[in-house]
């Protein structure tokens, strides 16, 4: 009899947890979807409060005019590359880091681990590390993009903890008796192996490179080399308190209706590229964060 | 007398010989590694440039940094950079705005992925909790620079959704972007909505990890699912509750700073200028390099202590601890 009652219940409790679900669903998604409905809609109706949900009075003539935009290519072939070439840098150092520091035979290992972690919790600063990347001739160079920021050491000690925990040290030992040496090592029998945690620092650091846009501000002057996030910046953003109309950037001053929804759609142009890779990965990131958790 | 000394050179002999092979053994495993430090070179340089250099660099703090003489050559001048800040006419602005607006994240922000993440390990139906968890993952991907286009679209006086919805029930747009009383709420609020799914994560998969027996040992001893979260569901996760307090605590005055630069205009400066904006300011813009050094290392210090008192803190008391 009390079984019975306890679940009962546990009913109401499940009505309201199912209830704040679909409200916080629904708070997520419903900025989202709106955005993408406004960049399809007719921008006087937009701001008339016409469009609740889905577009009204479909259009497509904000894309139209990003396409002919040549700033938003520029900074999109700009953001591609920092993000490939970027991403192979942080890569290869990561694991050039990594590994060594995931050997337990490593003499001194304690030593390096402790300068590289100290690093998270203490660093110069903003003002002393831009002198330095100007001392060093990077700025308003590509390699301001890809060098600063060459390893994240947090995905450093998460890359560390899958070598030592997830790829047994006695094959490590039965490879070296056999004469391999340890770079033969790493790329022979540690790289196969650790698929999983290449893909997911590869979507950490990619991700990161997507979406940056500080360093770009600091170190680049060059319009040229400016990634897209810089673009949007500019475009969303800096014109509009500037006072001068978004729209003067397409060169049609009375069209600021249409600048409006050209924002909506390039809010949703820059994003897409990372939400479309998006649902093929999420297991990957979410295993990486799992990762990091067991080291703290 | 002989026989003994003879022994004793013996024994000094096969000594030497231990020392010798030894020293050998640690040769060659230094030499059998050589591989494994050439390939920490890169790393190591990179860290000793990128991140003790500019350690190194912050001795301009206490100079007045001429770029043609460099860090080391450039005059000492002390606490000067120092008393100016302190002195300084937006000292008492900056302090409090970065201050209130940690607390106030630590405060509203911090609890809501657990909130979320107890949620989540409630939900029975498993297509629903799936649901949840990637919708709510969705806005982690998505840049701060487009985020807060976003925010000034929807606030927009002329036409954002949110006065649309405000005039419809009678209120006067407000143009929330250039309102200083507004930028902390909004702020903290749209901090919320990008990351609560993507930090719900790492409570999900400890809450995973609990014993189930103690659930059931819980619901024999008729306790209600309320009080199953209260008892047996928090207290599973307080250890990595405390951990990730002791790290948000670790980064208290940079309040996400890359946001606030995009959310700040001249109207709004009054509760938006924080630490890091005014480094970024008088530093980047105006080329004021000692001074902004200085502010630099005020903020990185107040970090840095802030981190090892709670640290100390808390494995005095929760006996969880970064190290």
């Amino acid at each position: 009899m009390k079984q019975t009652v306890k679940i009962s219940d546990g009913k109401t409790f499940d009505v309201v947890v199912t209830l704040i679900t679909v409200v916080i669903i629904l708070i997520v998604l419903y900025p989202l979807i709106f955005v993408v409905s406004a960049s399809l809609s007719d921008p006087a109706r937009v701001i008339n409060g016409e469009m609740f949900l889905w577009p009204v009075g479909f259009t497509l003539d904000a894309y139209a005019e990003i396409f002919k935009n040549s700033e938003i290519w520029t900074g999109y072939r700009n953001t591609i590359f920092y993000t490939v070439f970027g991403t192979i840098i942080n890569i290869g150092l990561t694991t050039l880091a990594a590994y060594p520091l995931s050997r337990r035979d490593l003499p001194g290992r304690n030593v390096f681990m402790f300068l590289i972690t100290f690093t998270m919790f203490f660093h110069g600063g903003l003002i002393p590390t831009y002198l330095i990347v100007q001392d060093l001739g990077m700025v308003d160079t590509i390699w301001a993009m890809v060098i600063p920021n060459a390893i994240a050491t947090y995905n450093l000690i998460v890359m560390r903890t899958y070598f030592q925990t997830s790829i047994p040290w006695e094959l490590q030992e039965a490879a070296m008796i056999d004469g391999c040496s340890n770079i033969k090592l790493l790329f022979k029998v540690i790289l196969p192996l650790s698929k999983p945690i290449m893909a997911v620092m590869v979507l950490f650091y990619a991700v990161g490179h997507w979406n940056a846009f500080f360093n770009a501000l600091i170190y680049l002057r060059e319009e040229t080399l400016y990634p897209l996030q810089l673009i949007l910046r500019e475009i969303l953003l800096v014109n509009q308190l500037g006072g001068t109309d978004a729209a003067g950037q397409f060169g049609m001053d009375e069209k600021i209706l249409l600048g409006q929804s050209i924002k909506y759609a390039l809010v949703v142009v820059a994003s897409v590229p990372v939400l479309i890779v998006y649902p093929f990965v999420q297991k990957h990131f979410v295993k990486g964060v799992m990762i990091g958790s067991i080291k703290g | 007398m002989s026989v003994t000394n003879s022994g004793l050179k013996e024994k000094k002999v096969t000594h030497r010989n231990k020392v010798l092979t030894k020293r050998q053994k640690m040769m060659k495993r230094l030499f059998m590694r050589f591989d494994l430090y050439l390939m920490l070179l890169i790393p190591i340089a990179w860290y000793a440039i990128f991140q003790y250099g500019p350690m190194y660099g912050l001795q301009i703090a206490f100079k007045d940094f001429n770029p043609a003489f460099g860090f080391a050559g450039s005059e000492w001048v002390g606490l000067e950079n120092f008393e100016r800040f302190f002195s300084s006419y937006y000292f008492e602005r900056l302090l409090w705005n970065t201050f209130s607006i940690s607390i106030l994240s630590l405060l509203i922000a911090f609890p809501i992925p657990i909130f979320l993440a107890l949620l989540i390990n409630e939900i029975r139906s498993t297509t629903l909790k799936k649901t949840l968890q990637n919708v709510t993952y969705v806005p982690h991907f998505i840049s701060v620079v487009v985020i807060v286009g976003m925010l000034d679209l929807f606030l927009d006086p002329n036409g954002g959704f949110i006065n649309i919805i405000l005039s419809s029930i009678g209120v006067e747009p407000i143009p929330f972007m250039e309102k200083p009383e507004w930028f902390k709420t909004i702020f903290i609020g749209s901090n919320i909505w990008q990351t609560m799914g993507w930090q719900s994560i790492i409570y999900v998969a400890s809450l995973a990890g609990i014993d189930p027996q103690l659930y059931e040992a819980a619901k024999m001893d008729g306790a209600s699912r309320l009080q199953r979260i209260m008892h047996v569901s928090l207290p599973g996760i307080l250890p990595v509750i405390v951990i990730m307090l002791i790290l948000d605590i670790g980064q208290f005055m940079n309040v996400g700073f890359e946001k606030i630069l995009l959310m700040q205009n001249n109207l709004n400066l009054e509760s938006s200028d924080v630490i890091q904006t005014f480094v970024y300011r008088n530093g980047i813009l105006n080329g004021d390099y000692s001074y902004s050094a200085a502010i630099g290392l005020f903020n990185s210090l107040i970090n840095f202590s802030l981190l090892i008192l709670v640290n100390h803190y808390a494995r005095k008391k929760a006996e969880t601890s970064l190290w």
